[in-house]
């Protein structure tokens, strides 16, 4: 955290001399690709397959932009940065706009000079135990030992949520993730806690994943999402209003399969407004008016992209939980195309 | 002569007895066993103990090796051929990974229709390094040498013929101003012209000439990016300019720490230091995230060349201080017997002082050039999908998260086996070069 203060403040130096060439939207298309940044590989939201194409949730997010702004979700140049780099590689201009897990937090926002342009994923600080110790909450946890990864926040996290619920913990401090599966594999530690999402993909990775419970505790927030920027709200507004249309996508039934067929025109307005059959929204952004409809498509709607990445049929097996639709009882709440 | 003897004696050999095998003890497997691994009560403890740790060692290792499975799709398939076979998850290798992925290890993300263009490049790189490295080669070879550099970039990267051959023509603009300049107005101006000259040539022609010849001939093969070269392809890219840079930049910084010329002197130890006094992962994100800054915005400066930039600045200061040594370790004597003979400088150093400092520091230059050429990893943190950047990133697929040995073994023994061979030539070199015997 202290380095990414730090970086920041470079970063911020740097802002100066980027917010200078501020139209990335048309640099964008100039160039005739994206420069998306996005981890150097984390399982289920970005990673390389076998063939070198990037997949991912997060990835995803790129794809829809690019097929927005330039009509191919194949047109996407993917920069690995990590946890360092990737700041200074958006504040410099490298990059055009980062997908890469981050957490949306004040200092980054404000501090940093960068704009969240919405959450693609709500994370948080969970348990993970062995199935045999027969623990059901975390709230049972007292005296427990726990592995934890050090210098991170998820260490405040839980010294925090140990002390407001009056219990006692024995810290096993790691590094790396790795070292945590193998530490917690061995029985080094009664618990594992990092991200829910982390833990999820690292349970996805036993041999027996089964003998293994996520407890439903959640004891920290971690909204993930897009970031651009700082001073170029027109770019802003782009990738803002790109997620915004996958979820919506959601909300309203459009999904890749029947987009085509919604194109042409339907009794739902803001269907039609959002796919570009009535009003002007496209070119308000300074896209065509099919550019919901080609986003949609890169890889489907919200949900269909939380199904093929993450979701319950991947070896992740991630629940919608907070990322469900606000009418399902999540978080995920676009504002209106209007 | 005594009687006596002669009749006490009953029997005269008359013939030698044959050679007899030494005892059982004293001979072969035994002698040796004996000798060395149990001559006493300690030694015997010991060698027991060693055995039990190379048998506990091996009974874990080879049958992990021997059961191990290269033909899955993900560790879940490797887990379950390795069930059917009745073992656990950990009774067997899952090499699976390596064959699935071994493209991208060694090439990154390069096209693979044109995997063929850096497997050329990579032989015409050793076909070129052959007449430098082994002088048993025909001399003239290594005039085709110098056409390789340009060959390999053009194959790597792609593009324009026209680009390497005007780049390269830029040398032999440097070459001819030497030369030219050099007879017309003295040593001095022709050594800045031909610093000058090839700079200008690059900066104003290079460009619209190339535009020119590539309208007339375009001699064009497929583009590719930096962004697509990963594996090892990026580290044996890095590694390799790295090595070949530093060393003529490592030998002038050694010779500028030694001159007596007040500036030249200063501006090398200042160098020297700085570099040398900075851990290199600093100067990677200087070249990655500070760089970025200094230049003007929508410059796009290649990070892999930014890489390589810093990877030779920092070679070249640890080369120059080997060098230096070579230097310091030359009898007085040996100076003053060049300047006896009249020769200039350039010529005593080239003819007298630097082919017997380079011999001395043979082991010193090597020694750095397999530390360059394992640090390259280093680039991980600054995002290049290098060996190790592209491990974390397969491990990152659902199908081969978990993966952890089989990955590092493989690297290992990759880097092992380009190490170990540069540690090898070093040795020859040496051996060959070795005069003492005289």
């Amino acid at each position: 955290m202290k380095k990414s203060v730090f970086l920041g403040a470079l970063t911020i130096a740097g802002l100066a001399a980027g917010a200078g060439s501020a139209a990335t939207l048309d640099d964008v298309t100039a160039r005739g690709t994206l420069n998306c940044g996005v981890t150097t590989g984390l399982v289920g939201f970005a990673a390389p397959n076998a063939n070198g194409e990037w997949q991912g949730f997060d990835v995803g997010v790129c794809r829809a932009v690019a097929a927005a702004v330039l009509g191919d979700p194949t047109a996407v140049e993917f920069v690995p940065t990590t946890g360092q780099t990737r700041f200074t590689a958006l504040a410099s201009g490298e990059i055009d706009m980062l997908a890469r897990n981050t957490t949306w937090t004040f200092s980054r926002d404000v501090d940093l000079k960068f704009e969240f342009t919405g959450i693609n994923y709500y994370d948080g600080q969970g348990f993970m135990v062995p199935r045999e110790l027969g623990v059901s909450s975390a709230k049972d946890l007292d005296g427990a030992t726990v592995c934890i990864q050090t210098g991170t926040t998820t260490e405040l996290n839980l010294a925090d949520f140990f002390r407001t619920n009056n219990m006692a913990y024995e810290p096993v401090p790691i590094e790396t993730n790795a070292e945590a599966q193998q530490q917690y594999l061995a029985g080094a530690c009664d618990v594992y806690t990092t991200d829910a999402s982390g833990l999820a993909a690292t349970r996805a990775t036993f041999e027996t994943p089964a003998d293994h419970v996520i407890l439903p505790e959640i004891v920290s927030k971690e909204p993930l999402g897009p970031l651009v920027r700082h001073g170029d709200n027109e770019w802003g507004d782009v990738v803002r209003w790109t997620l915004n249309a996958l979820i919506a996508a959601e909300e309203l039934g459009v999904t890749s399969a029947n987009v085509e067929e919604l194109a042409a025109g339907t009794n739902n307005p803001e269907i039609n407004r959002m796919l570009g059959t009535e009003g002007e929204l496209g070119a308000m952004l300074g896209l065509d008016a099919d550019w919901a409809k080609r986003a949609i498509m890169a890889g489907g709607n919200y949900g269909e992209l939380f199904e093929t990445h993450i979701g319950e049929n991947t070896p992740i097996g991630l629940a919608r939980g907070l990322n469900a639709q606000w009418t399902e009882g999540g978080l995920l709440y676009a504002p209106p195309f209007r | 002569m005594s009687e006596t003897h002669a009749e006490t004696t009953r029997f005269v050999r008359t013939e030698m007895l044959a050679e007899q095998d030494p005892p059982i003890t004293e001979k072969g497997v035994v002698k040796w066993t004996r000798e060395n691994l149990f001559s006493g009560w300690l030694n015997v403890i010991l060698t027991l103990l060693s055995l039990y740790v190379i048998y506990a060692v091996l009974s874990a290792l080879l049958p992990w090796f021997a059961n191990s499975v290269w033909t899955a799709e993900s560790l879940e398939g490797c887990r379950e051929a390795l069930g059917e076979q009745g073992l656990t998850g950990h009774g067997g290798a899952c090499f699976s990974v390596i064959t699935e992925r071994w493209n991208q290890l060694i090439f990154g993300f390069y096209p693979t229709e044109l995997y063929w263009r850096p497997i050329l490049a990579f032989v015409i790189f050793l076909l070129g390094i052959a007449p430098v490295l082994f002088q048993s080669m025909p001399r003239q070879a290594l005039w085709a040498s110098l056409t390789a550099p340009f060959l390999v970039y053009w194959l790597i990267w792609g593009g324009s013929l026209w680009g390497p051959i005007i780049t390269a023509a830029g040398f032999g603009v440097g070459a001819l101003a030497y030369v030219l300049v050099g007879k017309a107005a003295g040593n001095i101006v022709g050594t800045i012209s031909a610093i000058l000259l090839p700079i200008l040539f690059w900066l104003f022609v290079t460009g619209p000439f190339v535009a020119a010849l590539s309208g007339v001939l375009p001699l064009e093969i497929t583009k590719v990016e930096s962004n697509d070269i990963g594996g090892f392809m990026l580290a044996l890219i890095i590694g390799i300019s790295g090595i070949i840079l530093s060393l003529p930049l490592g030998i002038l910084l050694a010779l500028g720490r030694q001159s007596h010329l007040f500036i030249i002197n200063k501006v090398s130890v200042a160098f020297i230091e700085i570099i040398r006094g900075v851990p290199l992962i600093v100067w990677l994100f200087t070249a990655s995230l500070l760089l970025n800054y200094f230049l003007p915005p929508g410059t796009n400066f290649d990070l892999m060349l930014r890489v390589i930039i810093m990877v030779t600045l920092f070679a070249s200061a640890y080369i120059a201080e080997v060098v230096r040594g070579g230097l310091a370790a030359l009898p007085k004597g040996q100076y003053e017997a060049a300047d006896a003979l009249g020769l200039d400088y350039a010529k005593s150093m080239r003819l007298i002082i630097l082919p017997q400092a380079l011999k001395i520091s043979i082991p010193g230059i090597v020694n750095t050039f397999i530390g360059l050429f394992k640090d390259t990893t280093l680039v991980v943190f600054i995002g290049l999908l290098d060996p190790i950047g592209l491990s974390n990133a397969i491990r990152a697929t659902t199908e081969w998260n978990g993966i952890y040995w089989e990955l590092f073994i493989f690297i290992g023994l990759m880097f092992f086996i380009f190490c170990y061979s540069m540690s090898r030539y070093s040795i020859f070199l040496e051996k060959k070069l070795q005069r003492e015997h005289r």
